[in-house]
């Protein structure tokens, strides 16, 4: 079980994004993706996932709808808008702009 | 997303909390569920899968919480922006007073002229629903709404079926032996379906019954709650009592509710079934009482008017010689209560509306102002991170602060404003308007204010935040930045300026032509001399003065006692003092004239022979009346000169007789004389036909003592109820009062006074606040351009071209503002019709006044800074660069 400071800050919204670009889905369901992907490596603390979400409901990146499951039970499904698309590919250079910094470095501390 | 829409979006989560927690709950507990019915698919046991989910779920409280501060206002923040607000206006507390002030005004006047309209025009009647009671009374082409006669009443009663309850009611004097003496009280006489039409019963003892109005059944009576505890010290054995009223025993039957009122009459303390007794209920021809009924469900007001003109138009046919020309008018009771005064209300509403809005406008501009000089902070906090959602929320709360002073100030104003307001109303007027009682800051009013403190605090943080919005925060950083925040400003400015000065001319005008309309209405010709007037109402008991000579033995003695006071200088009596009303009409009929049935209606009064000298009432042809025009003698009469205008054009009136529509014999009368017009009605109203007839050959039971005093004719007041008692001590005397003081008193003088004082106040305002504004655009515009002027001038330009410069900008603006207010004056004048006497809404004496009063108000307050504008030193303003 990964604790909060397993994940780089930040980017639990990122990862949430990501998976909701591919489909929408309950909150349930986007732990499920995020664990099953990383091949659980990055397993959230999964209630983590309600404050992130409230946070993006508020910036307008993803918006939220009551529906029924397959199981016929009611639960929350959330949808990337445009806006969220628009921050998922921003959030996604930044990162990579960062990840290459970072390995840049440490490839240059090895050499040393 | 912007900051505002995030600002609102928090907004509505903070008032939806409960639903937001519920959502948040169910899907959490949704995804614990899942987690846990995988966890028992793959096999573990339930205790154990159960365990398991929450686990990996984590802490939901707290997980909960965070949710919340994610999307709520952190509590501290908000404490912060607070208090730098507070410390904002501190810091500045000429700004912080100027706009408090302001706002403080407009509102308190809105919120105060709105009870007043909540009391009279929006709270329902105090009857059970009183949306189904009308007002039903008959009409003429001369009286829209009549009073309706008892014969007609019967009739209506019992041909219409579109009223569930008819009743009708009367005003009537008492005279109520006291251990004093025999005070005056007011009472109605009403019919006995009265209460129950308007869904009122007794506190104590029963309603008025079947039987109870009918001519010589036992006398009973009705207290008014107050009179009860008053004159029966509240005891519950009241019931059964007997009361002397005007000489009749009365038995006491019940009390009414204490809130119960009755606005046409709310002074009435005696309530006693209506029987047909009295001279005038017993023909159909003489109309006293006004209806009121409820309308079978499913019935609307109009319906009720068509059904009673049928009925009336058909009592025409059947009566033609009492009921010709006589229609029906039926409409909503509050409307036959507070017709009188809503346009008053809602013109005075209005201009407290426009009074407001020009204060808003005035805030709004000062924070504009405010919000210009604050760009270099608001750059360095943007600098150094704030957020523009951050900075919004500064300007937000200090708007709301701003707000919250100001609002809590005018609630206080409007508080003194409503006490003043209603301490102005006199006693007599009070009696039309029981619902304007004891007024103050009811829920109703509150609310109002709550909704104008809401708008408001809306308008001042959207106000700033657009400020915001279109200004570059990187240029308030860079050294004399002059770029489009400015220009923004100046155009935004100037057009909030010409709708201050345009709404300050709409509310000039308004002042202008109700003053003037005051004006004509104090100044009007009355045809006779009204200071040094003392009056007093007198009504004698009936059984007592059953005979009409003991009732002129009375009059002949008081008025040679009265004349013989000192200071007296002469006395008379009149059955209706001038100044009154349009009303205690006749029906007159010429001798040796074809008769075609037409009503010449007339105002009919009866005078003693000193009246028309006591009032220095001109004789136009003929004579006065002598001591010797009595009852011994031929009937005579004088008319005044419409009179004579309208029935003898042309001829002498001199020597002609007249009667009543029979021409019966005891009904003929001779012209004796002819009299100068003076004002028998109201104020407002128009000069009518008048005939005077001999009191010493027609008295009355009920007139009015007046005379003519050489000193101050206030003091002469307090001898003449003790001369009329010492006559008769049985005499009922009303508190007496001064000619002048009865005109100065009166409804109509009353309405025309507060209208223009109080127009005339928020219109003062509004020049103040509209030329206060213009003084900042025009300032403000110079300290922009100070370096322009300086290159102007380096170039050679002349201080008077500087000038011209400046005073341009601000002729232009008055110059719009004035031309847009001027319309806009006229629409509204045009909304005020009845309000305005004697001048057009288009009254170019007015207008033209009102346009040079701004025009020289404007210019001078733009001089200030033409002058420093034109004193600019090029070389300093250049080095300032």
């Amino acid at each position: 079980m990964a604790t909060k400071s397993d994940l780089l800050p930040g980017t639990l919204d990122m990862l949430i994004l990501k998976t909701l670009k591919r489909a929408p889905l309950h909150g349930y369901g986007i732990a499920l993706s995020i664990k099953r992907l990383s091949e659980d490596v990055l397993t959230v603390e999964e209630g983590s996932l309600y404050p992130a979400l409230q946070r993006l409901l508020l910036q307008g990146w993803v918006k939220a709808e009551w529906k029924m499951t397959e199981t016929n039970r009611r639960a929350r499904f959330y949808t990337l808008t445009a806006a969220g698309r628009k921050q998922l590919g921003l959030e996604l250079s930044q990162f990579e702009r960062m990840i290459a910094a970072i390995g840049r470095v440490l490839s240059d501390a090895q050499e040393a | 997303m912007n900051g505002l829409a995030r600002f609102l979006k928090k907004f509505g989560i903070l008032f939806g909390r409960e639903r937001f927690r519920v959502e948040l709950d169910e899907e959490m507990a949704f995804h614990r569920e899942q987690a846990e019915r995988e966890l028992l698919a793959g096999g573990m046991a339930a205790e154990d899968a159960r365990f398991e989910a929450m686990r990996r779920f984590g802490n939901a409280t707290r997980l909960r919480e965070r949710s919340q501060e994610a999307v709520g206002f952190s509590m501290e923040t908000v404490v912060q922006d607070l208090s730098f607000a507070l410390r904002q206006l501190r810091k500045n507390p000429g700004f912080a007073a100027t706009a408090i002030l302001i706002l403080a005004l407009g509102m308190g006047t809105s919120v105060a002229i709105f009870a007043f309209v909540d009391a009279a025009l929006i709270k329902p009647l105090p009857y059970a629903e009183p949306t189904r009671l009308v007002d039903v009374t008959e009409s003429l082409a001369l009286f829209p709404r009549g009073d309706l006669s008892y014969a007609d009443y019967v009739d209506w009663k019992r041909m219409n079926n579109v009223f569930s309850s008819f009743a009708a009611y009367t005003g009537e004097g008492y005279g109520l032996k006291t251990a004093t003496g025999t005070e005056p009280v007011p009472g109605l006489r009403v019919s006995v379906e009265f209460f129950r039409t308007l869904g009122v019963a007794p506190l104590l003892g029963r309603d008025f019954e079947n039987g109870d109005d009918v001519a010589g059944a036992a006398p009973v009576v009705m207290l008014r709650y107050s009179t009860w505890q008053k004159r029966f010290g509240g005891r519950a054995g009241v019931v059964g009592q007997t009361v002397n009223l005007s000489g009749t025993a009365y038995t006491i039957v019940g009390v009414l509710p204490r809130d119960f009122e009755f606005a046409i009459r709310d002074n009435a303390e005696f309530w006693a079934p209506l029987q047909p007794t009295s001279e005038c209920e017993k023909r159909r021809s003489c109309h006293n009482l006004i209806g009121v009924a409820r309308l079978k469900d499913g019935v609307t007001v109009e319906a009720a008017r068509a059904e009673m003109k049928r009925i009336a138009a058909q009592l025409e046919g059947q009566y033609p010689d009492s009921n010709r020309g006589q229609g029906a008018s039926v409409m909503g009771l509050s409307e036959a209560i507070v017709g009188d005064i809503r346009p008053i209300l809602l013109v005075l509403l209005g201009g407290a509306g426009l009074l407001l809005l020009i204060a808003s406008v005035n805030v709004s501009s000062l924070l504009l102002v405010r919000a210009e000089s604050r760009r270099r902070e608001m750059a360095v906090r943007g600098a150094l991170g704030a957020s523009r959602g951050r900075l919004a929320r500064q300007f937000a709360t200090e708007g709301l602060t701003l707000v919250a002073a100001g609002g809590g100030v005018g609630l206080a104003l409007a508080y003194a404003g409503i006490q003043v307001l209603q301490r102005l109303i006199s006693q007599d007027m009070m009696v039309n308007m029981p619902y304007l009682r004891g007024l103050g800051l009811n829920a109703h009013v509150l609310e109002f204010a709550g909704y104008l403190a809401v708008l408001a605090a809306i308008l001042f943080s959207i106000t700033p935040i657009v400020h915001l919005r279109f200004s570059k925060m990187r240029e308030g950083l860079t050294e004399g930045g002059r770029g489009s925040a400015g220009s923004f400003w100046r155009r935004m400015g100037a057009n909030l300026v010409v709708v201050e000065l345009a709404t300050a001319v709409v509310l000039l005008t308004g002042a202008g032509l109700l003053g003037k309309s005051l004006y004509h209405l104090l100044h009007l010709e009355l045809g006779f001399q009204a200071d040094h007037l003392a009056t007093v109402n007198v009504g004698l008991p009936v059984p007592e003065f059953a005979k009409d000579e003991k009732v002129v033995q009375f009059a002949r003695e008081v008025v040679e006692r009265a004349r013989n006071l000192p200071g007296v200088q002469s006395a008379a009596l009149t059955s209706v003092l001038p100044v009154s009303c349009n009303c205690n009409t006749d029906w007159v009929r010429f001798v040796g004239r074809p008769y075609n049935g037409i009503h010449n209606e007339v105002n009919e009064r009866e005078v003693t022979p000193e009246f028309f000298t006591t009032l220095h009432a001109r004789l136009r042809a003929g004579r006065f009346f002598t001591d010797d025009d009595d009852a011994s003698k031929p009937q005579v009469v004088l008319i005044n000169e419409a009179f004579a205008k309208r029935y003898f054009p042309g001829e002498d009136p001199i020597g002609k007789k007249m009667g009543n529509t029979e021409l019966t014999p005891k009904s003929i009368r001779e012209i004796v004389g002819v009299v100068e017009d003076f004002k028998d009605a109201s104020l407002d109203e128009e000069q009518w036909p008048a005939e005077y007839q001999a009191f010493l050959q027609n008295p009355d039971s009920y007139f009015s003592l007046v005379v003519r005093t050489g000193q101050d004719a206030q003091t002469v007041l307090p001898l003449l109820a003790s001369t009329i008692h010492q006559v008769s001590p049985d005499a009922a005397v009303e508190a007496g009062t001064t000619m002048t003081q009865r005109i100065n008193d009166s409804q109509t003088a009353y309405l025309h006074r507060t209208s223009a004082y109080l127009v005339g106040g928020f219109a003062g305002l509004a020049l103040v606040l509209g030329v206060v504004g213009l003084y900042g655009v025009i300032a403000y515009s110079v300290s922009q351009r100070t370096r322009e002027i300086g290159v102007r001038m380096a170039l050679g330009a002349q201080r008077s071209s500087v000038y011209k410069l400046v005073l341009k900008e601000a002729g232009w603006l008055t110059a719009i503002g004035i031309a847009v207010g001027l319309a806009g004056a006229i629409g509204a004048a045009l909304l005020m019709g009845k309000l305005l006497f004697g001048v057009r809404a288009w009254d170019a004496e007015t207008l033209i006044g009102v346009a040079a009063v701004l025009g020289v108000s404007a210019m001078a307050a733009s001089y200030l800074p033409a002058r420093r504008a034109a004193s600019v030193n090029p070389t300093e303003a250049l080095r300032a660069e």
